[in-house]
C-alpha cells in the first residue's frame, strides 16, 4: 500500500462526523497546534518583520533616523553594484557544488550498489564529510590542506610534477566549491543509493535475460528510473547550498568572488549596521530561494502522485 | 543494505558443452572487471576520507612535526595536543554545544511527534495545507528572520543566551522534524490503529502501545539528524553568541593563531569537535541513511 492510498483512506475517515469523530477532529487540532505556533513564531513572524524593517532606513549607529522609506532600499540593493556579482556568485558557487556533488554521488552510489568486500566499511567512511561539523572542515582544508606552505594538497600534486598553487589567495572560490563538493557528495549518494536500492531487481534480471547489455541495461532502464531521486537530490542540495555560510565565513570572508547573498546580508547587517538595506537583501535572498524551492516543491508532489499511480 | 541478492539463472542440465565453457570465460572476464572496479572504489574511498584522516593523524603529531613541507607520515605520536585543547578550556564550549543540540533536539521530539500523529494518523481537513507550511518553512533561509531575530534578543538582553540559542535551533530543526516523521507514521497500518480502537483503546494507550513501537526505529533517526544540525550549527552560534554560551564551531577558530604554529592543536580541538557526531553518524548508520531518504523522498 503507498502513502498516498493510505492517506486518501485515513482521510475519508473523518468525512461523517459523529461526535466521536468530532473530539477526534479536535484531538487532532491539539496535536497539531503547538508545533504551528512555535514554527510560526520563531520563522514566519520574523520574516513579516524583516519585510517591515526592508521598507524603513534604519542604521544602528543612528537609531532615532529611523524612517519610512517605501522601496528606497530595493533601489539600492538592485542598483548598488554588490547585487549583482553576489548573485552571480551563490548561482556559481551553489550550481557548481551541486553539479559536481550530484555527478560523484551518481557514481560512488554506482559503485556501491554492488557486492564486494568491505562495502559497508567504504560506506561508513564514505559518509562522514557529511557528518564532519563544516567549522571544523572549513578550517582544517584551508589551514591543513590548501596551506601554500604546508598544505598536504600541494605537495601531492607536486609528486605529479603539478607546481605549488597558492589555493587560499588565488583560487577562493575554487577552494569554497571543493570543500562544499566535498561535503555534499556523501548527501547526493545516500539519497541516489536509496534510489538504486528501490529499483526491481527482477526487471533488471528480465533485461539481462533479454540480452541487454549493463550500459543499455543502465541507459534505458535505471538512469530513467533514478531520474527522480537525482532532480530531488539537486534540489534539496541546491535549497541548502543556497544559504551556505560558515565555509565562506572562515575561508574566504567574501574574497574573490565568493560574497554570495548571505555573506553580504550578514555584512551590511552586523558590520556595516544598516537593517533596512540588509533587510531588503534578506527579502530577496527569501524570493531567490523560493524560485528554487517551488521547483523542488512541484518535483515531490509529482513523486507523491507517481506514487499514486504504482 | 547495500547487499543486493545475485541470482543467476541456474544453467539447464541439457546445454551444451562449449556455451558452458563461453559462459565461464566471461564469468572470469566478469570477475576482473569487478576487482577493477572494486579497487576504484577503495581509491575513491581513500580520497574522500583523506581529509578526516588526516585532522586526526595532526592532532596526534607534535606541533613541528605538523608544519612540514614535504609532510612527515612516521614520526612519534602523543595526546598532548588534546590536553592542550582542554588546557584552552574547551570544556565549558562542549557543555554550551551539548546543552543547546540535546535541549533542542528534545523540545523538537516533543512538539513534533505529535503533530506529524495528527498529520497521519488521524488526518484533520486540510492536511496539505498544514503540511505545505512546514515544508515551506523548511526552505526558508535563516537569513529571513535574523535581523528581527537579532535585535530582539538584543533588546530583551537575551543575546549569549544558551536557552535563546536552543530556542532557535527548535525553530530550524522542527519543519524537517515533522515533514521526517510523518513519513514514518505514514508507514504504520491503519489497519492496527483501527482495531485497537475497536478494541476500545483510548488516544494514550493507542499512542504509547501501538503507533510509537513501530515508528521508534523513525524517532531515532529524527532525532539523530536534528542533533547532527544543532551540534554543527555555525551561523547563529557565531552571530549570537560571545562568551557564556559560545558553541564548540565558532570556538574552533580561536586555535588559528597567526604568530605561531597550531596545525596540531587546530587539528586535536577539531577531531574532538566533530568526534560525537561522527560517532552517533557511524553507529546510527542505518537509521541516519532511512531518514534522509525518508526526509528527503518521502
Amino acid at each position: 500500500m503507498t502513502t498516498l492510498e493510505a492517506a486518501e483512506r485515513r482521510a475519508k475517515r473523518t468525512v461523517k462526523e459523529t461526535p466521536a469523530e468530532k473530539r477526534d477532529l479536535r484531538l487532532s487540532r491539539a496535536l497539531l497546534w503547538p508545533a504551528l505556533v512555535v514554527s510560526l513564531v520563531l520563522t514566519q513572524i520574523p520574516f513579516l518583520v524583516t519585510i517591515y524593517y526592508s521598507l524603513q532606513s534604519w542604521n544602528l549607529l543612528r537609531p532615532a533616523d529611523q524612517e519610512f522609506v517605501w522601496f528606497a532600499n530595493y533601489v539600492t540593493v538592485f542598483t548598488g553594484g554588490d547585487f549583482i556579482p553576489s548573485l552571480i556568485s551563490t548561482v556559481v558557487i551553489t550550481g557548481t557544488s551541486v553539479v559536481l556533488s550530484v555527478l560523484f554521488g551518481l557514481g560512488i552510489a554506482l559503485l556501491l550498489d554492488r557486492k564486494f568486500h568491505g562495502q559497508a566499511l567504504a560506506r561508513t567512511l564514505l559518509i562522514t564529510p557529511f557528518l564532519v561539523m563544516p567549522a571544523a572542515a572549513a578550517l582544517i582544508w584551508k589551514w591543513s590542506i590548501l596551506d601554500a606552505n604546508v598544505g598536504v594538497l600541494n605537495w601531492a600534486l607536486g609528486l605529479v610534477g603539478i607546481p605549488e598553487i597558492s589555493w587560499n589567495t588565488d583560487l577562493p572560490l575554487v577552494t569554497i566549491i571543493m570543500v562544499l563538493t566535498w561535503q555534499y557528495t556523501p548527501f547526493m549518494m545516500l539519497i541516489i543509493l536509496a534510489g538504486l536500492q528501490s529499483q526491481s531487481g527482477e526487471v533488471l534480471e528480465a533485461a539481462s535475460v533479454d540480452g541487454a547489455g549493463p550500459i543499455r541495461t543502465f541507459v534505458s532502464m535505471t538512469l530513467p528510473h533514478l531520474r527522480q531521486y537525482i532532480e530531488i537530490a539537486a534540489l534539496l542540495g541546491s535549497i541548502m547550498l543556497l544559504q551556505v555560510f560558515d565555509p565562506i565565513a572562515i575561508m574566504t570572508r567574501g574574497t574573490g568572488g565568493t560574497k554570495t547573498l548571505s555573506y553580504l546580508l550578514y555584512e551590511r547587517a552586523f558590520v556595516g549596521l544598516e537593517v533596512g538595506e540588509a533587510a531588503a537583501y534578506g527579502v530577496v535572498t527569501v524570493i531567490v530561494t523560493i524560485i528554487v524551492a517551488s521547483v523542488a516543491l512541484r518535483t515531490l508532489f509529482q513523486i507523491f502522485a507517481t506514487d499514486g499511480d504504482k | 543494505m547495500t547487499a543486493q541478492t545475485e541470482t543467476r539463472p541456474s544453467v539447464p542440465a541439457t546445454e551444451t558443452r562449449a556455451p558452458a565453457a563461453r559462459k565461464r570465460r566471461r564469468s572470469m572476464a566478469h570477475r576482473g572487471r569487478g576487482a577493477v572496479l572494486t579497487l576504484v572504489t577503495w581509491i575513491i574511498v581513500v580520497l574522500f576520507f583523506f581529509p578526516v584522516a588526516w585532522m586526526v593523524f595532526t592532532a596526534f603529531k607534535t606541533e613541528a612535526a605538523a608544519a612540514t613541507n614535504p609532510p612527515v607520515f612516521i614520526t612519534a605520536l602523543s595526546f598532548d595536543n588534546f590536553v592542550g585543547v582542554f588546557n584552552r578550556d574547551i570544556g565549558p564550549y562542549l557543555v554550551n554545544s551539548i546543552i543547546a543540540s540535546v535541549a533542542s533536539t528534545l523540545i523538537v521530539l516533543l512538539l513534533a511527534v505529535p503533530a506529524a500523529y495528527a498529520l497521519s494518523i488521524r488526518p484533520i481537513k486540510k492536511v496539505q495545507d498544514a503540511l505545505f507550511f512546514f515544508i515551506s518553512t523548511r526552505f526558508m533561509p535563516v537569513a529571513a528572520g535574523i535581523i528581527p531575530i537579532y535585535l530582539v534578543l538584543k533588546s530583551i538582553g537575551a543575546l549569549d543566551n544558551i536557552t535563546a540559542l536552543s530556542l532557535l535551533y527548535v525553530g530550524i530543526n522542527l519543519p524537517i522534524a515533522v515533514w521526517m516523521m510523518r513519513s514514518f507514521f505514514s508507514e504504520v497500518p491503519i489497519e492496527i490503529v483501527e482495531a485497537s480502537q475497536i478494541d476500545g483503546a483510548n488516544f494514550r494507550v493507542e499512542l504509547t502501545r501501538v503507533v510509537l513501537p513501530i515508528v521508534a526505529p523513525g524517532i531515532a533517526a529524527v532525532a539523530l539528524i536534528c542533533f547532527i544540525f544543532a551540534w554543527n550549527e555555525y551561523f547563529l552560534a557565531n552571530l549570537l553568541t560571545a562568551s557564556a554560551a559560545r558553541t564548540t564551531p565558532p570556538f574552533l577558530g580561536s586555535f588559528v593563531d597567526g604568530r605561531g604554529q597550531f596545525l596540531a592543536i587546530l587539528s586535536a580541538a577539531s577531531t574532538v569537535a566533530v568526534l560525537p557526531v561522527v560517532a552517533a553518524g557511524w553507529i546510527a548508520q542505518k537509521q541516519l541513511v532511512r531518514g534522509l531518504a525518508m526526509g528527503a523522498i518521502k
